[in-house]
This record gives structure tokens, sequence and C-alpha cells, in this order.
């Protein structure tokens, strides 16, 4: 066992600190001082100033246009950009369609889609959840029917993420409605702009517009957008949720709350004291460190298994579980350092702290991580079975 | 002991569902948010007598007790009646009939009972935690009054009032004046807060004439018990607040379907459920002693009954206003459902009057707690 990095690795560590130091521009940098919130010109931008550099796309292969790093680099890479603060870019273009075009594209589409996505020419959602199917996936109703060379796509998705924003979405259509459930899905791509698509934006609890109800009316889709074979959608969809299992773990976002927790119990003070020197305030940081250093630690144990090429293994389901819990709980720790300023909801600036802006609302909206991406209701259903081996029900 | 409502009590509570489904329903909590107070339904509230409840019969008080107050306010709290009784009612109500001469009690509790005027009480200071005393805000005596400067931050409330009873030290002690909105040197900022029932920033250097002062009682006794009183009553709107949460979630987990079944039906939910379940009636159950004791005149029976239910509160109502979201999936993250509605209060209500964390040392500071040869 050795918990170091390699000098290689250390070197390129300050390599990437020093670039974005560098290139980060000054407002974004200041954004990310005080850990605002980005909207979406923000992402793009900086989308764009990562491809620059080659970097947008750590995990991609080379062949695909990725830098060509070591799955450790990509870690380092990606663990560092978080605790710069950087603006998270859109996963759904470069870690979610991207791969699964990869995997199961044919070369025609990999050649026209794949490029706009490294460059940030074109934004992506993802159109899986309908009113009436979020967990039970399966169950999902919009259809999409042959006609000719297209798909004619009717039905309605929700909680599209930033679909307001999206050229592309990437939908689970049901072609088969006489197969039994699985088995009748297809991956599809849509262009939003085709006639009969229509994102209606949606306030989020966090009082942000973070996602949509999009919905499909008698939509036409040419079938060469296809991902995999007609009915063969379930198994790209499944694919697709394996990738990049390091990063559900969300270390860094959470040792970035860490680290405003610290600054915000720094700058207030009770009575002349700062809250940071109090016992009780201190510990209460103290133990949620501490629980962030053993996921780290867990993550850092499924990083090593993937750079020796072990399947995914019980450590890294248990990311997801506790990374978004943890995660949760650095927004409330945060909250209740604010006292009676964690009140204040969107107000000209000067009401509180700008380091405080966004905590009431990040509070509110992240209650959302550990509902989607599997809800952890459904991660522990599938620990039970898959891990423990425990019998269904 | 006998935790049952008097006939009285009953009929209260009938009479308040009666009036929250007719006139202040849900969708009226909504619709007001960040918004201008319905001057009209205040006004009625009080013709009702519930603006003088609590206030004893020699002020022109109903005579009633927080027992009573809290009957009213668990039926606010299940609909979010977004009228300020906690902070106006109680807590400025509370510390002007204590503090107040009766003439002072004519001029303007009276009209506060009527509905006339809506009074706040201004009294947080930056940099001082839920502290009962007045730190920096200052009055020096001048000719025919008082010089009063200060600012007084997170004033539930005082977007609407129309008289604030402001605490300031004169001499390194506490003293409480009334100042009227519109008072030359007194700023008042509204701002918006996470329920949308909204608060004001005050800034004042203003001259306040000497029988504005409040010199009817002890103004340092006065704020403790307004402050304690007001702390209770949140558990109260609280209870309300969670109970409705819960009932929302129950409501969904017997509709929502998944997997061909109601998600009811999943034991890991149903387990889930009992838990907040269970924390609901903990809530109710420690509201019995806040509420009995709200006014108790012993202040250590005080501190020790209201603490421990504000402390209750806010782990429990923050348990069942998670899991409510929770357990309404992706709808629960939406701005247009109710649940996100009732989790915002909530969170309002554990931090108004003293956080959990201010509750809990105030708790364990009592000489009470380490008097280890006490019963309880
Ligand atoms: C902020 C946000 C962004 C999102 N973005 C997208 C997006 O871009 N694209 C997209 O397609 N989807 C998106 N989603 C949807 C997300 O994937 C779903 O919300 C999620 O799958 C849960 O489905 P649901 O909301 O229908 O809840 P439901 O499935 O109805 O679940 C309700 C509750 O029941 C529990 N439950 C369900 N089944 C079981 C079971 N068998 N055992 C125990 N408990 C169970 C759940 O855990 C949950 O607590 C987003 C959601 C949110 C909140």
């Amino acid at each position: 066992m050795d918990l170091s990095f390699s000098a290689e690795d250390n070197a390129f560590r300050h390599e990437v600190r020093a670039w974005i130091r560098e290139s980060m521009p000054t407002d974004i940098a200041a954004k990310a001082e005080i850990d605002a919130h980005f909207d979406m010109a923000d992402v793009m931008r900086w989308h764009k100033i990562l491809f620059a550099r080659g970097w947008v796309a750590p995990h991609w292969p080379k062949r695909f246009g990725g830098p060509g790093l070591t799955a450790t680099q990509r870690f380092v890479l990606t663990e560092e950009l978080e605790l710069a603060g950087a603006p998270a870019l859109s996963p759904f273009g470069l870690s979610m369609v991207g791969p699964a075009i990869m995997q199961f594209g044919t070369p025609e589409q990999q050649e026209r889609f794949l490029p706009p996505i490294l460059r940030g020419d074109e934004v992506w959602c993802q159109g899986y959840s309908e009113p009436g199917s979020g967990s039970d996936l399966a169950s999902l109703r919009t259809t999409a029917r042959i006609d000719g060379d297209d798909l004619i796509v009717d039905g309605q998705k929700t909680w599209t993420t930033y679909a307001q924003y999206a050229d592309w979405i990437f939908c689970l259509v049901r072609t088969n409605p006489g197969a039994k459930k699985q088995a009748g899905i297809s991956f599809l791509l849509v262009d939003m702009k085709t006639p009969g698509v229509e994102a209606r934006p949606m306030l989020t609890i966090g009082n942000t517009p973070a996602f949509c109800d999009t919905f499909f009316a008698n939509v036409r889709v040419p079938r060469a957008n296809l991902i995999g074979p007609l009915d063969g959608g379930w198994t790209v969809a499944k694919a697709l949720l394996g990738h990049e299992r390091t990063l559900i773990a969300a270390v860094g976002p959470s040792q970035r709350m860490i680290r405003r927790i610290k600054r915000i119990a720094t700058d207030t003070t009770d009575g002349g004291q700062a809250l940071i020197d109090d016992p009780a305030w201190r510990s209460r940081i103290a133990r949620l460190e501490v629980k962030l250093q053993a996921l780290q630690m867990a993550n850092y144990r499924a990083l090593a298994g993937a750079a020796l090429g072990h399947a995914p293994g019980p450590e890294s389901s248990i990311l997801k579980l506790r990374g978004s819990e943890i995660y949760q709980q650095t927004f409330e720790l945060a909250f209740d350092l604010m006292g009676s300023h964690a009140l204040a909801w969107f107000n000209e600036p000067g009401v509180i702290p700008e380091l405080e802006q966004w905590v009431a609302s990040g509070y509110c909206y992240n209650r959302a991580t550990t509902i989607y991406g599997g809800s952890n209701e459904i991660q522990k259903n599938i620990i039970a079975k898959m891990l423990l081996g425990l019998p269904g029900a | 002991m006998n935790f049952e409502l008097s006939e009285e009590q009953q009929l209260l509570q009938q009479n308040a569902r009666a009036f929250v489904k007719q006139r202040s329903p849900l969708s009226r909590a909504r619709k007001l948010r960040d918004g201008a107070l319905d001057r009209a339904l205040w006004r009625e509230m009080g013709d009702l007598g519930w603006l003088s409840l609590p206030f004893a019969e020699d002020v022109g008080g109903f005579g009633g007790n927080f027992v009573d107050v809290a009957v009213l306010l668990e039926v606010f709290g299940s609909t979010l009646v977004p009228e300020p009784y906690l902070a106006s009612i109680v807590l400025a109500g509370t510390v002007l009939a204590r503090a107040g001469t009766p003439d002072q009690h004519q001029r303007w509790l009276s009209a506060m009972m009527e509905g006339r005027t809506i009074v706040a009480l201004a009294h947080d200071e930056p940099g001082h935690r839920f502290s009962p005393r007045p730190h920096s805000a200052v009055a020096v005596a001048v000719a025919d009054g008082y010089r009063l400067r200060g600012r007084k931050e997170f004033v539930l409330g005082g977007q609407h009032a129309d008289v604030f009873v402001i605490s300031a030290l004169v001499g390194g002690e506490p003293a409480l004046f009334v100042v009227p909105c519109g008072t030359e040197g007194l700023t008042v900022r509204s701002i918006r807060t996470i329920d949308g029932q909204g608060a004001a920033m005050l800034e004042f250097d203003s001259h306040v004439p000497s029988d504005q002062r409040l010199t009817g009682g002890d103004p340092g006794d006065a704020l403790d018990r307004g402050l304690d009183a007001a702390a209770a009553m949140t558990v109260a709107e609280g209870l309300g607040v969670c109970r409705s949460a819960l009932e929302l979630t129950l409501s969904h987990l017997k509709t929502r379907e998944q997997f061909g079944v109601p998600i009811g039906s999943f034991q890991a939910l149903q387990h889930r459920a009992v838990e907040m379940f269970v924390e609901v009636e903990l809530v109710r159950s420690i509201l019995a002693l806040a509420a009995a004791r709200a006014d108790h005149d012993n202040p250590d029976v005080r501190h020790h009954a209201t603490s421990s239910a504000k402390v209750q509160l806010a782990m429990s109502g923050r348990f069942v206003a998670q899991q409510a979201v929770q357990l309404h999936g992706g709808i629960g993250i939406t701005d247009e459902h109710d649940i996100g509605l009732y989790f915002k209060r909530m969170h309002a209500l554990t931090l108004a009057f003293g956080d959990e964390e201010h509750h809990v040392r105030r708790f364990g500071a009592r000489p009470a707690f380490t008097d280890l040869r006490a019963n309880s």
C-alpha cells in the first residue's frame, strides 16, 4: 500500500493549478472566489477555454479528441478544477451521450456528433424521466413510431435539466409497445429545433431555472439518429450510467464547501468571537470534514482499482450514496453557521456577505442530490441485492 | 396531568380551521409570497379576538394563555397563514404588554389588538446571535427625550409595521422605545426571506420623545419573556407545518405509482413515513410543556421548557421537512409543488428566536443542568 501520488502526478497537479490560475477569466474567478452561481454563458465560456487547452474531456480516448491522460492524471485534473471552484461543465454531452456514441454509435454518428460536443458548439440535455416514470424508468411512455426513414415522437419528458439552453436532447422512447418493458425502448437523438419540440423551464425549490418540462408533439426525427439498434436502447442507457463513477462522489465540490464553511465561520462573529474559534462549531465542522476524508479515501480506492483495470467494485457503489448526503450536509452546516443570515433570500447585494449569498438557495436545491441519478433509496435496493446478496422482496 | 383541550379551546380550534380553510388556504400563502399584507383580514382577526388572545384583561386583552395561542398557531401553520402573528402579537405584543405603562398600553397595545396598527420588535443586531439584550444600539438623554442610534436586522414583520418597539442601551442597561414608522432618521428596508414572509433591516438616528420610552416594567425581563413566548410559539406553528408536510407526503405515497404499485407499499418508505410520524408526535408532546410554561415567572423554568421545545423542533422539524421532499422525488424539488413551501417555512421557524445551537447551549448552561441533586 502506498498513499502518495507519484512525482509525475504531483508535477502534473502543479501544472494544472498554475494553468487554472492563469487561464480563468477574472469575472469567472471572482464568482469562483465567492462560490456564486454560474450561468450557462459562464459554463460554455469556460468549456471553450478548457477545449483550447485540450483538457475539456479528460476521460475521452485520444482518437476522439481526448488528451490521453492516465487514470490518475484525469482524476487529478478534475479534482484541481473542482477545488478551484471552476464552473462545472454540462455533463450531458461530455460524460453521457458522448461516451454512449463512442461505444454504440456508427462512425458517421461519431463524426457528426462528437466534435461539436468537444468544442462546446452543441449543448445537450437528457430526456429520460417522464411524469409517470422516474425510478421506474422502464415504464416510460413517450412513443416513436416508424414512418419511412423517420420516427415520429410524441410524449412528454420532465425534470430535463437545462433543456432551455440545449441544442440536442438524447431520449429514451418506446418504439415497440408490444414488447416487454425494457425490450421495446430505443435511444434517440433529437434536435431541439425540430418543429413540435418545446421546453418549458420551471423554477426549482432553490428559485433557479434549472430544469424543464419538455414536450414532443408529432416530432419528425431521422431514423439515422438512433444510437444502437431499434428497440435496443436500454443497453445503451445502462452503459451510460456506468461512466466515470469516481466523479459521482462529488468530493471536490464538498471540499470546496468545507473551505467555504471555514471562511464563513471565520468571518462570522458572536459577541466578538469568531465561530471558528468556538469549540462547538469547530467540532461540527471537524466531524463533517472527517466524513468527507473517509469518502475521499473510498474514492481513491475506486480510482486505484480503476487504474489497475478492475471493474468498479463495492466501494464505488457507496460513493453516490454517501457523496450526495455529505454534499447536502455541507450546505446544511453553512446554512446553520449563517444564523439569521440564512433567512435572506435573493436580495440585492449588501444584505448578507457575498460568500453567503448562494448558500440558502443551494441548500434547498441540493436536496435533489439524493433524488437524481438514481435516488438513494434505489441505490440501497441495488446494494442490498447486488452486493449483499439479500433475497428480493 | 391532562393533555385535553378545554371546550373553549376546541371551539377556538374549530373556528380557526374553518377560517383558514375559507380565508387563508395554502394557495393564499403562495400568492402573497414577498407581497403586501391584507389589512382587512388582519382586522378581522382582531374582531375575532385573536389578536388580543394572550393578553391579560387588565391591559384590555382577552385573558387567554399560550396554550390558546398554540391552538391557533398550529392551525395557522397548517396552511402557512402569512400574517405576522408570531412576530407582532406574540413577540412585540408581549414586550409591549410587559414593559408598558397603562397609558402606553392604551396608546399602542389597544390599537394593535384591534388590528388597526401592526407592531414589530426591532431587537437583533449584527454580530450577536440571538442575544436577549441589545448591544450596540444606544439611546442618550437629550432635551425632552432621547437620541436613539443603531441598526437592527432581520426584524420579522418589520416590513409591514406601523410602529416599532426598539431595544437599546441607556447607560449600559436595556431600554425599550416606541418608534412609529416615518419618524425622522429611521430607515426601513424590506428584504425577502426564504419563506416568502419577508423582514426588514432598520437603521436609525432619531429623536424619541420621553413618553415613548416604555417605563411600566423591567425591559430586560420583558425582552426575555417576549423572546421565550415567541420561541415557544414557533413550535406550535412548526407542529402545524410538520403535520401538513406529513399529510402531503402520506397522500403522495398512497397515490404515486412506480413499478406498478403505490410507492407507499415499499417497506423502506413505510419505515421512513413512520419515523416522520414519530417525530411529529414528539413535537406535539414537547409543545405541551412549552405552551404551559411559556409565560412562567421563573426564568429557569421558562428557559428549560422553551429551549427544549425549540431544540426538538429543530431536530424533528428538519427531519420531517427533508424527508417530505425526498419522498416526493423530483416534483419535491420544484417551486411549483407545495411541499417546498412547508420545507422553507420550517427552516425559517427553526431559525427564528434562537436556532438549535443557541437553545442547546442555553439548555445546557442552566444551573439545574449540572445540579446532580435535583430530580429534574
Ligand atoms: C434537480 C433534478 C434534475 C434532474 N435532471 C434530469 C435530467 O436532466 N434528465 C432526466 O431524464 N431526469 C432528470 N431528473 C429526474 C430524476 O432522475 C428523477 O427525479 C429520479 O429518477 C426519481 O424519479 P421521480 O422523481 O419520478 O421520483 P419517484 O420515482 O416517484 O420516487 C419518489 C420516492 O420514492 C422512492 N422510491 C421509488 N421507488 C422505490 C423503491 N422501489 N424502493 C424504495 N423507494 C423507492 C424514491 O427514492 C423517492 O424517494 C432530475 C431530477 C432532479 C430532482
